[in-house]
């Protein structure tokens, strides 16, 4: 089994924090790497892909340094981001051209390539390919060596639903197959069918660690906050303040609207329309204040 | 020290791009240039050396030097493909010690040989001026390729110095200002086809030995540090 290891790790560019002290280990499995954009997920991949020196502390694949140690690469594969990646070559050059740098042969590339289903155009230039196709093509670039390491970031953005299923099942294959397999993500949804386990990053430092169940109860416990207007601000205010649910509201003058923090979402929900018909009051707007990701992951910073 | 894939990816990325166009061009210039000047001025040495110094040596061989010593490695760095290079278990010396090889055989392919060629129609060869620009072409092949591919390695904008150096410094200093001519690989190069040409038929600003020395230690030296910086390469369009 392969492990890496981040030990009170920090990076920063000039005088901007992009990765602020923290510390994980990536085992055996898949591990989801969540967090909004900017976070310095794709930092931390880098520095684990040995693409990017720790400013403080230390980056290790089962003790040994991973930056400036070109030996690394045989146990790990990585899938970057970026789309670069010598389009005027097939498919099958491309994986053959990477097999021949780890040392292996066009058997290999045959395999990986039949891995990621992609032998029905390997023989088409990687500039004909549509996202998804190149996101499998990658996939087979860093499958050559049967690495035990995968490290991929975003492999999943401009997927469509069927490619992301099939690159999902493929992720849970090299998880059980005893891999350590890390994917950074900035959608929930995405990392709680595929991960295991996940680690949320937050401007750069280490909010939380777990299983998905945990996590999710952190996202969704949280309070919410809402913007109300209505045909009776007043009247609405005093009756939803009698129940449970609401832990407060403020009259906004200024924005002739209610501010309202819930602290049962689900209870909430129910509850305001019942008690907008109940007392006959129209509802004008209602719009959640802070739905955003980041706003959503900064209550997990403080949990 | 050489690895053959990533040869192979060099060439097909040099010689794919629109801009080995300029490779092909400049080339088939000189050689229009020999033919015309032979039919106007007939075989004649000191003609036969101002072309070939003033226009191969002077402006072709480092343009060429230029497209192939960046377009070496500067696009790869610059679309982020390079990664599938730097994440394999391959010496980061080794991939520019093989770029470099590739940088210098395309530039003495495409700048040498012609210079051969508009030689042998300029003059026949006549005191062996051909071949002692061709040589210097050979020579100035192997410094232009390790500069240019160090500044593909360390800038963005390697095309662009690369050719305000080539323009410049080597066309316009190296060929008017006396001190800038010790520092031109352009003079270095000379300095060696001034030994192998006819007596008085080429000279250069530079001895042999000094020569020698600058070309052997801007070589060593410039692919010494590119091995270096891409030890250490920020792969850019990261956060």
């Amino acid at each position: 089994m392969t492990t890496i290891e981040i030990d009170h790790t920090s990076r920063w560019f000039g005088n901007v924090v992009a990765v602020n002290d923290v510390s994980m280990t990536v085992g055996q499995g898949v591990t989801g790497l969540l967090g909004p954009n900017g976070a310095g997920k794709s930092t931390l991949i880098n520095m684990m892909a040995g693409f990017l020196a720790p400013s403080t502390g230390t980056v290790t694949l089962d003790g040994r340094p991973i930056w400036r140690n070109e030996a690394v690469y045989k146990e790990i594969g990585i899938v970057p981001e970026r789309e670069g990646m010598y389009d005027f070559l097939t498919g099958r050059e491309f994986v053959v051209a990477n097999a021949e740098l780890q040392g292996l042969g066009d058997a290999a590339a045959q395999k990986a390539l039949a891995t990621v289903e992609m032998e029905y155009a390997q023989d088409r230039k990687i500039s004909t390919y549509s996202k998804g196709m190149r996101q499998r093509v990658k996939m087979a670039s860093a499958l050559v060596h049967e690495p035990s390491v995968l490290l991929l970031d975003e492999p999943f953005n401009g997927m469509d639903p069927r490619q992301r299923m099939q690159l999902m099942a493929l992720l849970r294959r090299m998880g059980a197959e005893g891999r350590s397999v890390l994917f950074s993500s900035h959608i929930l949804e995405e990392v709680e069918q595929l991960a295991s386990h996940i680690e949320v990053i937050v401007a750069g430092r280490h909010a939380a660690s777990g299983d998905f169940r945990k996590i999710r109860r952190l996202m969704t416990d949280r309070p919410h906050r809402y913007l109300v207007r209505s045909s009776d601000d007043r009247a609405l205010a005093a009756a939803l303040i009698a129940d449970p649910s609401t832990a407060g509201i403020e009259v906004d003058l200024g924005e002739q609207a209610l501010r309202i923090q819930a602290v049962d979402f689900g209870r909430f929900t129910e509850l305001l329309p019942k008690v907008a018909r109940d007392h006959g009051i129209r509802l004008l707007t209602v719009s959640p204040s802070d739905e955003s990701l980041e706003s959503v992951f900064s209550y997990l910073v403080a949990a | 020290m050489y690895d053959p894939t990533v040869a192979r990816l060099t060439y097909r990325a040099l010689l794919g791009r629109r801009r080995a166009a300029i490779l092909f061009v400049l080339p088939a210039l000189l050689v229009v240039i020999a033919v015309a000047v032979r039919a106007f001025a007939g075989a004649d040495d000191q003609v036969a050396s101002d072309v070939l110094g003033g226009f191969a040596i002077a402006t072709m061989v480092p343009l060429i030097g230029v497209i192939a010593g960046t377009g070496a490695i500067g696009p790869e760095i610059d679309d982020g493909s390079i990664v599938y290079l730097l994440a394999k278990p391959v010496k980061r010396p080794t991939i520019i010690f093989t770029k470099l090889i590739v940088a210098i055989a395309v530039t003495m392919v495409f700048s040498a040989l012609p210079t051969l060629i508009a030689g042998l129609i300029l003059n026949g060869n006549g005191q062996q001026i051909a071949v002692a620009y061709t040589i210097a072409a050979l020579v100035a092949s192997i410094a232009y390729s390790s500069l240019f591919l160090l500044l593909g390695t360390v800038s963005r904008h390697a095309v662009v110095f690369g050719l305000v150096y080539a323009l410049v410094w080597e066309a316009l200093f190296g060929t008017l200002v006396p001190g800038a001519r010790t520092l031109s690989v352009q003079q270095w190069s000379l300095a060696v086809a001034e030994k192998v040409g006819g007596a008085g038929a080429i000279t250069s600003d530079v001895g042999l030995p000094v020569a020698t020395v600058l070309l052997v230690a801007v070589t060593v030296a410039a692919t010494w540090y590119a091995g270096q910086k891409l030890r250490t390469l920020k792969l850019a369009g990261e956060e």
